[in-house]
C-alpha cells in the first residue's frame, strides 16, 4: 500500500488504501514513542514551517513535537502577529516563504480553501492544520487511529458525531474518513448547528442525542465553538447541555463499550460531562492527543518520502523511516 | 454617409422570428429596403442580427480605470457584438447626481459603441435617500437601480418606487433578502456544506422578489428584476406577470450556463453575485428564458483585477467579465435546445431596447444599423489573455465554445472586424 499525495489538503482527495498506509504508520510511530524510541531522522536535513494564521496551542505543539521527533529542523511562524497586518496577501506570503526552501509546510487558516489556494504557489509539500469550516485531515486520521486501536477496526462501526456540525471541520473530514472505511455515520445536533443538506453525503442526521447514540460504538463529541458563533444559533448553554451535553444519562444509548472521544480543547458542562471526560473507561480523549503526534509524524514522513522521490532520490512512499 | 448592402446573410430577426436567407441595406446609420450600394459586403452565409443590448455593464470609470476603462469595454463590447452597453452606477463615486453622470458620459464617449446610463436609485446606494430622478432622467438616466445593494429599509424603497412611478422611470431591482444573504459568497447546499462555504440558501431570491413584487402591485412602477436565477422564484414572477404588472425579468449568461458545482476547488472566477445555483435552478431558468418568462440575458459584465481574485474564496471579490462571451456562451443555449436564434436575439437585443424604450434590436427598415454579423458554429477554445477587457476573470478561461463574431457595425459605421485584425 502507498502514499501518493504529494500534499495533505484533506481527506477528500485520499484513496482509502492510502489512509491506511497512513495509519499504518503512525501505529508504528506510536509504538516506537512508547518504546521511548523518541528520536529518528526520517526528516533529517529537512525544514517544516508551522503557518498559523489562526492560535491553536494544541496542534501546532503536536506538529512541532512530531517534527522534532524525526529529525526536522522546526520553524514556527505566528501569522497574526506579522506580515497579513502589514497589508500582505496570503499568497505573497506563501511566495515568500517558499523562496526560503521549505520542504514541509503546515498551514492553519481562518478560510476556507485558503491552504489549497496556497499550495498551488509553493514547490513544498503542504500539510493542511485547518483551514475555515473545510477540512483537518490530522485530526481524522488522528481519530481514526484512535478508533482502529481500540475497536481493533475501522470498519462497519456506527459513529456518532455530536454537536456543532456546522462549524466544524473536525466534523466534514471525519464523516468523510469514516465514509471511505465504510462506516455508518450519525450526525446528532440542533438543526441550527446542521449545514444544509449534509444528510446526502451518506450520513444520518438526528437531533436527538438517545436516538443518535442507540447503539453506536464510537461517540465523538465537538467543541462548541463560541467563538464563531454570531448569535442566535442555540437559545443558552444550559439549555444546549441539557439537550446535547454527553453525560452518563445519554451515553448509556450507546453501546456498553463505547468509545468518546473529543478534540478538544472541551467546555466541561458545556458539550461534555467532566466526570465522564475523565473517565479512563470510556474516554480516549488523551489517547487521541498521543495518536495525534504519531499521525502527524507518519504523514510528514510519508510526504517527505514522495517529494525525495519526486526529486529522484527513492520511490514513492517506500520504506523511508523503518 | 456611403451606403452599404449586406448581401447573401442569414437575417436573424427577433421581431418577426424569422431566420432566413437575405440582404440587408444601410445608409446614413439606418438600415433601408434591399438596393443599390455604394459598398457591397458577401456575408458567405454567416449570421446577421441587430446588435446586442446588454443591461447592467460594469465600467470602472469613475473610480477603478484600472480594472476597465468605457474605452476597454467598448472595444470588448465591438468584439462580442454588443451595440450598446448600459452602464451600472456602482462606480465610485456612485452615479448618483447629475453632474456625476454628466462625468460618465463625457468618459462614454471613448467607447466604440453606444453606452446608456442606469443611475443609482438612492445616494450612495446606501438605501436612504432617493436620487434626484427628475433632474437625472434628464440627464441621459434610462433607469435606477442600487445594484446589489438591496433597499433593506421597506419604507424608503416605497416612497422610491412612488416617486419614481410618478416620473415613468424604470426602477432595476436586485430580487434577494438582505438578512438571509449576508455573508454568503455561494449557495447553501450539498457542495458549500463540502467546502465549508458561508451559504445563502436559494429562498433569499424568492423572498426578495416576493416583497419587491407588492410594493410594485401598491405603485404601479415600472419594474426590472435584474437576474432571476432560482426555480422558487419563478412561480412569483408568472403570477405577477399574468396579473398585468410592468415588471420583467432577466438573468445573467453565467447563472444560465454554469452552476455551482463549477465552483470546484474554490475557483474564485466563478464567484459571482448571486452565486452560482445548482443544475435544477439553471434548467429551470433555462426553461422560463424558453417560455418568455424571462425576457433579457445580460452579461453582468464585472471586470476585477487579478488582486481581487487572487484571495481566499470568502474573501475574493465577486463578478466575471462577459461582454466578450456573450455571445458565444448564449450559443450553448442555442445549440442544447433551449431557443432558436430569433428567439435568443429577443433576450439579448430586442427585449432589453424595448423595456428601456431605445431604438434597435430590430431589422427593421429606419432602425439604427447596429447590427452583429456571426458565425453561430466556429469553435475555438477561450484563451482569457486574449480579451480586450482590461480585467481577464472569465470563467470561461479554457472552456470549448462556438460561435465567433466576424463584424459588428454601430450607427452603420464598423466598429469590429475579425479579418481586418
Amino acid at each position: 500500500m502507498t502514499f501518493n499525495q504529494r500534499h495533505l489538503l484533506g481527506i477528500e482527495p485520499l484513496h482509502p488504501s492510502e489512509i491506511i498506509a497512513l495509519l499504518d504508520r503512525a501505529d508504528h510511530y506510536a509504538e516506537a514513542t512508547r518504546a521511548g524510541h523518541k528520536h529518528g531522522d526520517a526528516l533529517a536535513g529537512l525544514t517544516q514551517i508551522n503557518m498559523f494564521f489562526e492560535n491553536s496551542t494544541r496542534t501546532q505543539a503536536s506538529f512541532e513535537i512530531a517534527g522534532k521527533r524525526l529529525g526536522a529542523d522546526v520553524m514556527n511562524m505566528a501569522m497574526q502577529a506579522s506580515s497579513l497586518k502589514k497589508g500582505e496577501t496570503l499568497i505573497d506570503t506563501a511566495l515568500t516563504l517558499n523562496a526560503m526552501r521549505p520542504d514541509l509546510l503546515v498551514v492553519r487558516h481562518p478560510q476556507s480553501g485558503a491552504v489549497n489556494l496556497l499550495a498551488e504557489k509553493v514547490n513544498c509539500a503542504v500539510l493542511n492544520a485547518g483551514d475555515g469550516k473545510h477540512e483537518h485531515p490530522t485530526q481524522a486520521l488522528l481519530d481514526a487511529l484512535t478508533i482502529r486501536r481500540a475497536k481493533g477496526r475501522l470498519h462497519r462501526l456506527t459513529v456518532a458525531i455530536c454537536g456543532d456540525i456546522a462549524h466544524s471541520r473536525v466534523a466534514r473530514s471525519n464523516l468523510i474518513l469514516l465514509g471511505k472505511m465504510e462506516n455508518r455515520v450519525r450526525l446528532v445536533g440542533p438543526p441550527t448547528l446542521m449545514p444544509a443538506q449534509i444528510d446526502q453525503l451518506g450520513v444520518e442526521v438526528t437531533d436527538n442525542m438517545a436516538e443518535g447514540l442507540k447503539g453506536a460504538d464510537v461517540v465523538m463529541m465537538l467543541r462548541l465553538q463560541k467563538e464563531r458563533m454570531d448569535g442566535g444559533f442555540i437559545p443558552s448553554e444550559r439549555e444546549y447541555y441539557h439537550r446535547f451535553g454527553l453525560d452518563a444519562e445519554k451515553l448509556s444509548h450507546a453501546k456498553p463499550d463505547a468509545i468518546v472521544m473529543h478534540p478538544g480543547p472541551m467546555n466541561r458542562g458545556v458539550e461534555i460531562d467532566g466526570t465522564l471526560a475523565d473517565d479512563i473507561n470510556r474516554s480516549v480523549i488523551q489517547e487521541q492527543v498521543e495518536m495525534g503526534v504519531a499521525v502527524r509524524m507518519a504523514a510528514m514522513d510519508l510526504l517527505a518520502a514522495n517529494l525525495r522521490a519526486s526529486a529522484g532520490q527513492v520511490e514513492p512512499g517506500g520504506p523511508a523511516a523503518r | 454617409m456611403s451606403s452599404i448592402l449586406l448581401t447573401n446573410a442569414r437575417l436573424i430577426d427577433p421581431v418577426t422570428g424569422a431566420d432566413t436567407h437575405g440582404e440587408l441595406r444601410i445608409e446614413d446609420g439606418r438600415i433601408t429596403d434591399p438596393g443599390p450600394a455604394a459598398q457591397v459586403i458577401d456575408c458567405r452565409g454567416k449570421c446577421l442580427a441587430p446588435g446586442i443590448v446588454d443591461i447592467g455593464v460594469k465600467v470602472g470609470e469613475p473610480g477603478e480605470r484600472h480594472k476597465e476603462s468605457f474605452r476597454t469595454a467598448g472595444i470588448a463590447a465591438a468584439r462580442g457584438g454588443v451595440t450598446t452597453m448600459v452602464c451600472r452606477p456602482d462606480t465610485m463615486p456612485v452615479i448618483d447626481s447629475p453632474e456625476i453622470l454628466e462625468h460618465a458620459r463625457g468618459r462614454a464617449g471613448h467607447s466604440p459603441v453606444r453606452v446608456r446610463h442606469i443611475a443609482a436609485l438612492t445616494r450612495g446606494r446606501a438605501g436612504r435617500e432617493m436620487v434626484e430622478i427628475g433632474f437625472l432622467r434628464d440627464a441621459g438616466a434610462v433607469a435606477f437601480s442600487d445594484g446589489t445593494h438591496v433597499v433593506a429599509d421597506t419604507k424608503v424603497l416605497s416612497r422610491c418606487l412612488t416617486y419614481a412611478r410618478s416620473l415613468g422611470a424604470l426602477v432595476i431591482g436586485h430580487p434577494q433578502d438582505p438578512g438571509l444573504s449576508a455573508g454568503a459568497c455561494i449557495t447553501s447546499g450539498k457542495f458549500a456544506s463540502l467546502r465549508g462555504l458561508p451559504g445563502v440558501s436559494p429562498l433569499a431570491e424568492r423572498m426578495g422578489l416576493d416583497r419587491d413584487l407588492a410594493l410594485v402591485e401598491a405603485t404601479g412602477v415600472a419594474y426590472h428584476m435584474d437576474q432571476i436565477t432560482t426555480a422558487a422564484a419563478l412561480p412569483a414572477l408568472i403570477r405577477a406577470k399574468a396579473s398585468g404588472l410592468d415588471v420583467t425579468a432577466g438573468t445573467s449568461i453565467h447563472h444560465l450556463t454554469l452552476n455551482v458545482l463549477d465552483v470546484a476547488d474554490y475557483r474564485t472566477f466563478f464567484k459571482v453575485m448571486p452565486p452560482l445555483r445548482d443544475e435544477d435552478d439553471r434548467m429551470a431558468v433555462a426553461g422560463a428564458l424558453t417560455d418568455g418568462v424571462i425576457d433579457i440575458i445580460s452579461s453582468m459584465h464585472t471586470p476585477q483585477d487579478e488582486e481581487s481574485k487572487r484571495l481566499p474564496f470568502e474573501e475574493a471579490a465577486p463578478g466575471a467579465v462577459g461582454l466578450e462571451t456573450l455571445l458565444p456562451a448564449a450559443m450553448r443555449l442555442v445549440k442544447a435546445g433551449h431557443l432558436t436564434l430569433p428567439e435568443l436575439w429577443r433576450a439579448l437585443s430586442m427585449n432589453p431596447a424595448r423595456r428601456l424604450g431605445l431604438e434597435g434590436g430590430t431589422l427593421d427598415a429606419g432602425a439604427p444599423a447596429d447590427l452583429v454579423l456571426f458565425d453561430p458554429d466556429a469553435p475555438f477554445v477561450l484563451d482569457r489573455f486574449t480579451l480586450a477587457s482590461k480585467s481577464k476573470n472569465t470563467p470561461f478561461d479554457g472552456a470549448r465554445m462556438e460561435g465567433r463574431v466576424l463584424a459588428t457595425w454601430v450607427a452603420g459605421t464598423c466598429v469590429y472586424d475579425r479579418a481586418a485584425t
